[in-house]
This record gives structure tokens, C-alpha cells and sequence, in this order.
């Protein structure tokens, strides 16, 4: 008898050692996330990804799924909820959507449109951040970067390399790269590197490459993230997508 | 500079767990960290500059850019405020030529605020150099003023501002029975150690940092590991090495009685850890003691020192076979750091972001390994009761919160310091002890914990009523709540470890919203709105510094509605910002002054239906 839990009242099965993120997404369950991605060690901390586990708020990404939880994911609280921490992440940082190449491929977007935020609800912090194009091939735009940290994950555990880092305190967070001159093009990046292809949002950018899938044919133009999520996480086919697309998933691999 | 960062790091054994004492030595002898020292640091210890950069950019007594010759730091605590430290730090700023947050240009001196220093039964208070400063006036400003001017050395310096006062007014069952040193000890291995972890079990003892987990089954989870983790790793677990820690990130504003513990009773607490120790079969602990409390860090080197030389630290201890050490280890100015984790990983010397659980610190704490990790007054009880035993301990207090429990109290009242009480002791008893009258309200427990207001001080000290980890401020009737909740939310957004988005985000927004509220600028809805920030901040967070950043609102809102409520002006909506305030750089550059260059904060129909034209002076005026 394989051990289960529910999610919003649906049995589902788990393995010892998986997170409730693993045992939904194996069950073809979506549970929006954004600093979450599945070959990455968890890391908590974007939020999006809260659950109530047996009536407390839990991280679905971090936390271990224990026989007969009780989850609630799909609840209108949370959906709520939800929204409102996107929309944080919105505000914190510069987000405009309709002038950055990254929009119909982005994550931050996606999961806005799929939690139905229309506004910014908060007010705008307008934050003066730098944009670093010194890398002949990638670019970085702090602006928007949310600190989900999958680039410097991505450096670390499939590039074996370092590139990437979270530095400062608070609301003053930013991302650092490993250079004496604190220059994407003095360090070892590559624009092969998995952590230059795997930002959610629009932060780094493969330079050249912008429009070349034209809007309208970009991964969330067509179909919500949950679908894309979970068929890249293999729950499901990925023939919806068009060839063209299938290497831009949130799943894929670069440089092919 | 090379040789003295070599000669740093070979000091501390080119780990890469001692980054911070390294930064520590680097920032006190340079005033920043200087880029060579990054580099050569990075290569020494092998770890990449992005850790040291991102280290350093965490702990506010960290620079990448050089301070003065003399770093000036101010404690920003309410309890300093009310001291007059607002017109005090204006008027160094003006004695000095220096503003805050800056460096005088012949690099001599810089001035900025920092996060209460824990000497608020003692302020207005700074720090100079990392040493604590004491009773802060305008004599003393002046005097220090000509210090700086004259570049004296610190030692030069009157011994008196740096005098640092215990202020123990009531002690109680722990305060007023110092221990003989190695007593504990010789009682439990005398007595046994599973019989003295019976004893603590017996005795109910609860954490004393406020949290209030129970002390013996902690001792039992680190020993014994939990009977069913999903994430423990059994390899692991079965290795000998554990930690015990002792938290001495006192941070939390209002509470200094670790202080006092550590300038006199540190034997008791140092005891306290070695027989946890015992207990759980640990070899190293560590004291992790907050920068601010850098004036005891020598004092406490020479206790381990004698203690060392009496057998009761080191190899063989009481020719038991024991062996355990202690080391201390200073934070450079982060809150954050006083909970568990994110203490484990400064520790560790990184930044101090709390981790996810489980897995927990009691099995897989300082470097994996199972760790206890307690506040310096717990262990100090545990000394107590393994002497003792635990019956005498649990026959004190109520059902739930057993012995005593020892608070700073500071603000309106004629004896600020250091009291122990039974647990279940009234608030009103308190007020009572301390010389408090025409009392407003109290808050307990620090900004995390709650404001009460002088309705409710029939009710107890107890976890299950009023918990505190030992802050006690009170206010009287001359104290404006929003600008005590005002201080509160701007220290949380200040120590926001920014690691979570609800957390990061929210407490800046929460910021925001209440500056607005009280500057004048909210309307209908600016409240709801408040609060809604709260309850995201409360519920979704990552660790109690966010889970409890909403507090100092939630708390005075739940009680004084009306307060907030006639901050508000009576329109349906103002905007966030100063429209006409945001026309200054334009006017300037057109060099216009005429009407038409200024702008109406509004200039439509308010809620009552009258043109609110002309509303923003109205408003202005009540």
C-alpha cells in the first residue's frame, strides 16, 4: 500500500522523501510556484507555493508530504492570497510587461494572468536598478529580477560553476555576479550555461535571440501555466505545444 | 594589509565558519572591507567573493565603503527615542559636521543609526568602534566631539562612557542564588546525566527566548533524534558530533537581561551549557554573543579561560571523561540572527537567513549535525535545577509556564533594570515594582510581542497569556501610540532578512502604509488596506521576524481603532504621494513659483459631496 495524502479532498499517493510539491505535480496537481523549479534543490521562498497542511500555512516546495495531510491548494483564500504575493513582486521591482521581450514566455507573468491579478494593488516602489549588458551574450536587467535564486542554483548544480549570488539585506536584496569588477562579462557565464536560460521573468536574456518567437506564439499565449507546468514536469504530453516552443519551456533544455 | 588578513585568517584557522570574526577584524581595523581584502579572503578560505560580498552586505556593521575612523552608531530603540535621542543625534550631527548616515569628508567619523543596543534601562545609547556608550547627553557630545576632533584613542577615553549597568532590582529564585562554580556539574554527573535531564523534564522548563519550546525535549529530540523525520538522513545521525549553542543575539528592543546574565552570572550559564553537553554528548558549543555586547567579549574569553584552568571546560572534565569546549562568536548587527536557524547559518559564516523546516536545528543544526540551541537564561535555569533538582523549580509559576522569569524593564517608569518574577506574576504588580504611574499601555515582549493597553493589566506573565522573552516597556499617558508603532514598523522593515516575498515586500509596504496613515495622507479604506498587509505579512512569512513584523499594528489597532481612524482624512481616496511635492524639481528648473505651477493634492468631489477645493489646507490644519 503506497502511503497518500489529500489535496483538496483528492487522494494522492507519495514516496517517502517527497515534498507535497513533488507528490501534486506526480499527480498531475498544480501548485503555483515561481523560485520552485523540479531538477533545483527547493528553496522556499518566493511563497506562491503556500499550502495549508493540516490547517497551517506551509511551503508546498519544502515541505515534506507525511501521510494523511490534508492540503488545501485550489481554496479561494489562498488563490487570493496568492495573487497578492505576485503582486508584491510586481511592485518591488520594474515590471512592464508590454515592453519587455521576455512577455508570453514569462513565469511571473503567466502565474499573474492564472491568479487573475489585474492591478498592481500595491503601490509601485519604483526602485532604481542597473541593467548589465556587458556580457557579449547575456544580459542581466535587475529590474526584474524577483531573488528566486534559480540562476544561482542553476550555476552551482548543473554548471558546476558560480556565477551567480543574492546579496544585501531586506528590501535592498540584489543579484551579484562573481567578478572583481562585478561585471557579467568578466565572469565564467557562458551563454550555454543552464543559468542563463533558466530566469522566470525577463531579468536574463539571451542577447539576439528577443523576437524570434513572434507574440502570439510564446508558451503562455496559448495555454495557462499550470499546463505548461505540468507538462513539462512530464504529468502530462507536451504535444500542445508547437515544435517551435518546446525547447522554451519551464523544463527545457538550452542551447539546443 | 595582506599580511594582516593572512595573519586573520590563519588566526581562525582559514575556516570559512569564522568569516565573520574575519570581517569583524578587516572592518575594526579598516574601517570597511576593502576589495584586496575580499579577494585574498576568498582565496584563503576558498569560498567565493560573491559569499563575502553577500555576507557583508547583510550585516549592518559590514562595509564595502570606508566608514570613519571613528563609526558612530546611535541606538534608534523607542526606549532611546524617549530619552531624546531624535534632538541628541541632531545635535551631533551638528557638533560633528557629519549627517547621519555619512562619512565627514576628511574620513574621520560617520554617523548612522543602528538597531537598539540593549541599553535601554542605560540610553540614550551608541557605539563607538563596536563598544557600547552609555547615558548619552549634550556634555557628554561635546566631550566626545573633542575626542573624535583630537583623534584619541579609544582607551584614551573617559572610562565612564562606557560604563555599562546591571540594574538588578528584583532578583528571584535564579537572580538571587548565584551558583558555586562547578556545583551544577558535580550534582549531574553525581546525580547522573538521565537523571538530570529527568530532573529538567520535571522541572517544565520552557525556552526562555520567548518562544517557550520545552528545554528537556529538546534535549531528548537532539539525543535520541526524532522517531520519524522524512527528511533525516539516519547516516548522519548516527555520528557523534553534536552542538549546543547558546543564543546571545539579544535583539529584540527592550531586552538587555541577557547582558546582565553574561556580565554576572556567565559561570551559571557557561555551566548550563557544558551539562547540556553532557547531556546530549556534545563536544563544542558555542556562545553566539550580538556585536553590540562586544565590551563583554574579552571578560567572557577570560571566564572560559579560568574555567578551563579549573577543570570544568576542556579535555576531562571533573575527571569524568568529558570532554567540551566553548567558543564565542560576535554577530555584526542583524535581528534576524537571534532565531535558531539563521543564527546556525551566521554561525556557520554566512548570511543569516532562517532555513526551511523541518528538518529542525535539534537534528540537523550547526554544520547538519544535531544541535541545541538555547537562550542564555534557559541555560541558566538548567544550572539551577541540576543543582536544585526540578520539583522546587516547577512548584513555582502556573500550569503551563513553570519557575521564574527575568525581564528588562525600561521606559516610563522611576526604576528601569533588571526584575524576576514567578511566573503568572500581574502586569499591574509589575508597573507597581518598577515606579510606573499615569501608565498608557505596555508593550511585552519587544515589537513582536504585544501592546496592551491600561485596561488589561490584571493579566499574567505566562506563556499562555503574555509571553516575553524579557522586553518590558512601558508607556505613559504623554506617549503617542502611532509613533511607538511608527519606530516598531520601520525596525522590522530595517531587519527584514528579505528571503521571503511576504516578508521582504511586505514589511517595506507596511511601511509605507502606515507613513501614510500618519502623515496625513490616508482616506477611506487606508486602514482595511493596512490591515489586509498585515495578515499577509502574519500568515505567509518564513520565520517569526516576519510572522510577527505586524504585531505592533495588529496590537494597537485591535485596541485603539479610533487612533487610526482620525489620522484619515475625509475623502474616498488621496494619493500615496505629494503631487505637488513631486512638481519641485520642474518648478525649480523652470524657475516658476506663480499658482499655476503648483498642484492640488485634490481636487475632486469628496465622500460628504462638497467641492473639496482648497481640502488640502483644510486638512492641513486639523
Amino acid at each position: 500500500m503506497s502511503k497518500t495524502i489529500t489535496i483538496d479532498g483528492s487522494t494522492i499517493p507519495f514516496e517517502d522523501g517527497q515534498t507535497i510539491m513533488e507528490a501534486a505535480t506526480a499527480a498531475s496537481v498544480y501548485i503555483p510556484h515561481l523560485c520552485h523549479h523540479p531538477e533545483y534543490t527547493p528553496h522556499g521562498s518566493c511563497k506562491l507555493c503556500t499550502v495549508k497542511v493540516n490547517g497551517r500555512i506551509c511551503s508546498a516546495c519544502t515541505f515534506p508530504a507525511i501521510e494523511g495531510q490534508d492540503v488545501l491548494n485550489n481554496t479561494k483564500e489562498l488563490t487570493d492570497d496568492r495573487q497578492r504575493i505576485t503582486q508584491m513582486l510586481f511592485v518591488e521591482g520594474n515590471h512592464l510587461c508590454p515592453g519587455c521581450e521576455k512577455t508570453g514566455s514569462c513565469q511571473l507573468q503567466a502565474v499573474a494572468y492564472h491568479l487573475n491579478m489585474l492591478d498592481n494593488h500595491f503601490p509601485l516602489f519604483y526602485p532604481k536598478r542597473e541593467v548589465d549588458a556587458s556580457h557579449p551574450d547575456v544580459m542581466i536587467d535587475h529590474n526584474r529580477c524577483i531573488f528566486c535564486t534559480l540562476c544561482v542554483r542553476a550555476s552551482q548544480e548543473k554548471d558546476s560553476k558560480d556565477v551567480f549570488a543574492i546579496s544585501g539585506r531586506g528590501i535592498n536584496k540584489h543579484l551579484i555576479v562573481n567578478a572583481q569588477s562585478g561585471l557579467l562579462k568578466d565572469t565564467d557565464l557562458e551563454a550555454t550555461d543552464h543559468a542563463a536560460h533558466i530566469c522566470p521573468t525577463g531579468a536574463i536574456l539571451i542577447k539576439r535571440t528577443g523576437y524570434q518567437v513572434p507574440i502570439g506564439e510564446r508558451i503562455y499565449d496559448h495555454e495557462q501555466i499550470d499546463q505548461v507546468s505540468l507538462a513539462a514536469s512530464g504529468s502530462r504530453p507536451i504535444a500542445a505545444l508547437p515544435p517551435s516552443l518546446a525547447v522554451e519551456t519551464e523544463h527545457h533544455q538550452h542551447g539546443e | 594589509m595582506k599580511q594582516f588578513v593572512q595573519d586573520l585568517a590563519k588566526t581562525n584557522h582559514f575556516q570559512a565558519t569564522h568569516l565573520l570574526h574575519i570581517l569583524r577584524g578587516v572592518q575594526s581595523r579598516y574601517h570597511y572591507i576593502p576589495e584586496q581584502a575580499i579577494e585574498q579572503i576568498a582565496d584563503l578560505l576558498s569560498i567565493s567573493r560573491t559569499h563575502i560580498i553577500g555576507v557583508v552586505e547583510f550585516y549592518s556593521f559590514f562595509h564595502l565603503t570606508p566608514r570613519g575612523q571613528y563609526e558612530l552608531y546611535i541606538s534608534d530603540s523607542i526606549t532611546d527615542h524617549m530619552l531624546g535621542k531624535q534632538s541628541l543625534t541632531g545635535y551631533l550631527s551638528e557638533k560633528l559636521h557629519v549627517g547621519v548616515g555619512e562619512v565627514r569628508q576628511d574620513g574621520l567619523v560617520s554617523l548612522d543609526n543602528t538597531s537598539c543596543t540593549g541599553m535601554c534601562d542605560q540610553g540614550p545609547a551608541g557605539l563607538v568602534n563596536g563598544y557600547a556608550l552609555t547615558r548619552l547627553d549634550r556634555p557628554r557630545i561635546d566631550r566626545i566631539t573633542d575626542l573624535i576632533n583630537q583623534q584619541t584613542p579609544l582607551d584614551q577615553w573617559p572610562r565612564e562612557f562606557f560604563k555599562v549597568d546591571d540594574n538588578v532590582i528584583k532578583p528571584g529564585l535564579l537572580l538571587s542564588q548565584p551558583i558555586i562554580q562547578g556545583s551544577a556539574l558535580q550534582a549531574t554527573f553525581k546525580r547522573g546525566l538521565k537523571e538530570t535531564l529527568t530532573e529538567i523534564d520535571i522541572s517544565g522548563l520552557r525556552g526562555r527566548g520567548g518562544a517557550g519550546y520545552n528545554t528537556g525535549w529538546k534535549c531528548h529530540l537532539c539525543y535520541e533524534g526524532p522517531e520519524e523525520d522524512a527528511f533525516c538522513d539516519v547516516a548522519t545521525q548516527n555520528l557523534p558530533q553534536r552542538y549546543v549553542i547558546c543564543n546571545a543575539d539579544e535583539g529584540e528592543p527592550g531586552t538587555f537581561k541577557d547582558r546582565v546574565l553574561l556580565n554576572s552570572y556567565a559561570h551559571q550559564v557557561f555551566e548550563g551549557m557544558t551539562l547540556c553537553a553532557a547531556i546530549i554528548g556534545a563536544e563544542q558549543g558555542f556562545l553566539y554573543l550580538r556585536g553590540e555586547y562586544l565590551h563583554l567579549y574579552e571578560k567572557l574569553k577570560s571566564i572560559l579561560e579560568e574555567r578551563r584552568l579549573a577543570g570544568l571546560l576542556g579535555k576531562n572534565i571533573l575527571n569524568e571523561g568529558f570532554n567540551f569546549d566553548i567558543e564565542i562568536c560576535l554577530g555584526a548587527g542583524a535581528y534576524i540572527c537571534g532565531e535558531e536557524s539563521a543564527l546556525i547559518e551566521s554561525l556557520e559564516g554566512k548570511m543569516g537567513i532562517p532555513r526551511n523546516r523541518p528538518p529542525y536545528p535539534v537534528t540537523h543544526g550547526y554544520l547538519g549535525k544535531p544541535t541545541v540551541v538555547n537562550n542564555v537564561e534557559t541555560f541558566m535555569a538548567a544550572a539551577n535545577i541540576a543543582i536544585n533538582g526540578g520539583d522546587g523549580f516547577a512548584s513555582i509559576g502556573t500550569e503551563k509556564s513553570k519557575g521564574t522569569k527575568i525581564l528588562s524593564i525600561c521606559g516610563d517608569c522611576s526604576r528601569p533594570g533588571i526584575y524576576e518574577y514567578p511566573f503568572g506574576t500581574s502586569i499591574q504588580s509589575v508597573l507597581n515594582d518598577c515606579g510606573a504611574s499615569d501608565v498608557l499601555g505596555v508593550q511585552i515582549g519587544g515589537p513582536s510581542g504585544t501592546f496592551i493597553s491600561n485596561e488589561e493589566f490584571d493579566r499574567q506573565l505566562a506563556y499562555e497569556d503574555l509571553a516575553t522573552g524579557g522586553s518590558f516597556i512601558v508607556f505613559n499617558n504623554s506617549r503617542n501610540i502611532l509613533d511607538i508603532v511608527n519606530n516598531f514598523t520601520h525596525f522590522f522593515a530595517h531587519e527584514s532578512c528579505g528571503f521571503c516575498t511576504p516578508c521582504r515586500v511586505g514589511t517595506s509596504l507596511l511601511k509605507k502604509q502606515l507613513d501614510k496613515i500618519i502623515e496625513g495622507h490616508g482616506s477611506a479604506g487606508d486602514v482595511i488596506a493596512l490591515e489586509e498587509i498585515c495578515q499577509l505579512v502574519k500568515n505567509h512569512s518564513h520565520c517569526g521576524l516576519g510572522q510577527t513584523a505586524a504585531n505592533p499594528v495588529l496590537t494597537t489597532l485591535a485596541r485603539y481603532p479610533e487612533l487610526y481612524q482620525s489620522r484619515l482624512k475625509k475623502i474616498s481616496y488621496e494619493p500615496g504621494f505629494n503631487l505637488d511635492g513631486a512638481l519641485e524639481t520642474a518648478r525649480r528648473l523652470a524657475k516658476r513659483s506663480d499658482a499655476g505651477a503648483h498642484l492640488a493634492q485634490v481636487d475632486y468631489m469628496d465622500v460628504e459631496g462638497r467641492a473639496a477645493q482648497g481640502a488640502v489646507a483644510e486638512e492641513e490644519d486639523s
